[in-house]
């Protein structure tokens, strides 16, 4: 897998410091599963969090340490490997495989799958047959999309598996499924989508998209 | 089984690095600065980290605390923690350490991030009962010891970023800690950190593709 489209430095450096919203967590994690280049990345912001950790020492209450020595216990192995074809954060969502998603379909053969996430953003799972394009649409807030099967293309590039596209307001895109396998995305929104054709936005509040 | 356990050897010259210590030799204008017996004594984390993995050594383990757990109390009371709360992290923290000892690696990470990220972790259940997904765990290989020079370098770097840190116009750096306390969203946060960030991230690429080698 060659990843050619990765995370943003503040977007890694808000995930090293545990400050985006969770739908945005899990698109970095899934990604971060999958390209190593973002894991070091990653390790080099959370060494800032190592050095601003040893700013400013308050000395704990006594007893403090006993009481944590006396409830220690045995240490845990490595956690067994669970059987599935997603990266570990996306299997914690959604299970076993994409054969597993409950899709429900938002038209021109394009379905989605909604992840409870917690406040602040939104994910979901966005199926887009091959060759098929989702409706031409704007952004108020950001979408990060993350390839997790086949490719699209829109006007800026290819984006192919473990690829993020990162869409901020200023974009307007149409992306196309390419030819061959059908694409599964993982996509993230902290607001809701601008479709620019009529249709998609009168149905807009019926797919919560 | 605990019998087989070999003593616990402080580091030598006899162990450095209580805070007190240190504090008094450290000029006061920059008080975050390390000093270069600390590259030193991040090796010696990472080696009670070791025992206390292996050997489940709870002096070793007394000797993290005693460092680390005053630390993350602050970093958790300057995140917005009552005093309380934040010990009572600071305690679960620790506790965590030894329960996933397995998961650090010290080519990856000092002590110090890891433990930061074990804090950072806690903050979010604390604060917002929100999950982080985290990304896939990376085993050790089978080769579990990383050489002592990868150790050192790592320290080295450590020690380097701290001093960048405390370095960086006032500004800038406070725009940093407000960051890592969680005061910023992701649309607020500067790109352009000013650390020197390149060799930490070279360094843990380099560990990695010899972690995917030994995997395959």
């Amino acid at each position: 897998m060659t990843i050619r489209h990765h995370l943003s430095d503040p977007l890694l450096m808000a995930y090293a410091a545990g400050n985006l919203p969770e739908a945005f967590s899990l698109l970095a994690a899934t990604h971060i599963s999958l390209c190593d280049e973002c894991r070091a990345r990653l390790g080099a912001f959370e060494a800032v969090g190592g050095a601003v950790l040893q700013d400013a020492p308050v000395p704990l209450s006594d007893g403090c340490l006993d009481a944590v020595l006396a409830r220690l216990g045995a240490p845990e192995g490595p956690a067994p490997r669970r059987p599935s074809d997603l990266p570990a954060p996306l299997a914690d969502y959604i299970g076993t495989g994409l054969a597993a998603v409950k899709w429900s379909s938002l038209g021109m053969g394009v379905r989605q799958s909604i992840l409870a996430t917690g406040p602040g953003a939104q994910a979901r799972l966005l199926y887009i047959p091959a060759g098929q394009a989702v409706p031409d649409h704007g952004h108020r807030g950001m979408e990060l999309t993350l390839v997790l099967q086949g490719a699209f293309r829109d006007s800026t590039d290819r984006f192919g598996l473990g690829d993020i596209e990162i869409a901020t307001e200023e974009l307007n895109h149409t992306p196309v499924a390419e030819a061959g396998a059908d694409c599964i995305c993982l996509a993230a929104t902290d607001a809701p989508l601008r479709f620019n054709a009529l249709m998609p936005r009168l149905l807009q509040p019926f797919f919560r998209i | 089984m605990l019998l087989d356990v070999p003593p616990l050897q402080l580091p030598n010259p006899p162990f450095r690095l209580q805070p007190d210590m240190v504090r008094a030799r450290i000029r006061p204008r920059v008080k975050e600065r390390f000093l270069t017996s600390d590259v030193q004594a991040e090796i010696d984390w990472a080696g009670l980290m070791r025992r206390v993995r292996d050997h489940q050594d709870k002096a070793a383990f007394a000797l993290l605390f005693r460092h680390f757990a005053p630390r993350v109390k602050g970093f958790l009371m300057r995140s917005g923690s009552d005093a309380g709360v934040a010990e009572e992290c600071a305690q679960d923290v620790m506790a965590t350490l030894w329960q996933k000892a397995h998961l650090f690696d010290p080519s990856r990470a000092s002590v110090a991030t890891w433990v930061f990220t074990i804090a950072r972790n806690r903050r979010i259940d604390v604060a917002r009962r929100a999950r982080r997904p985290e990304p896939e765990e990376l085993p050790w290989g089978p080769e579990a010891e990383p050489d002592q020079a990868e150790v050192l370098e790592a320290a080295e770097e450590t020690r380097r970023l701290a001093n960048a840190l405390a370095d960086l116009p006032e500004k800038q750096r406070a725009l940093i800690l407000r960051a890592y306390y969680g005061d910023l969203s992701h649309s607020e946060i500067a790109t352009e950190t000013g650390l020197p960030l390149g060799t930490i991230k070279s360094r843990i690429r380099l560990a990695l593709e010899r972690l995917r080698m030994q995997m395959s």
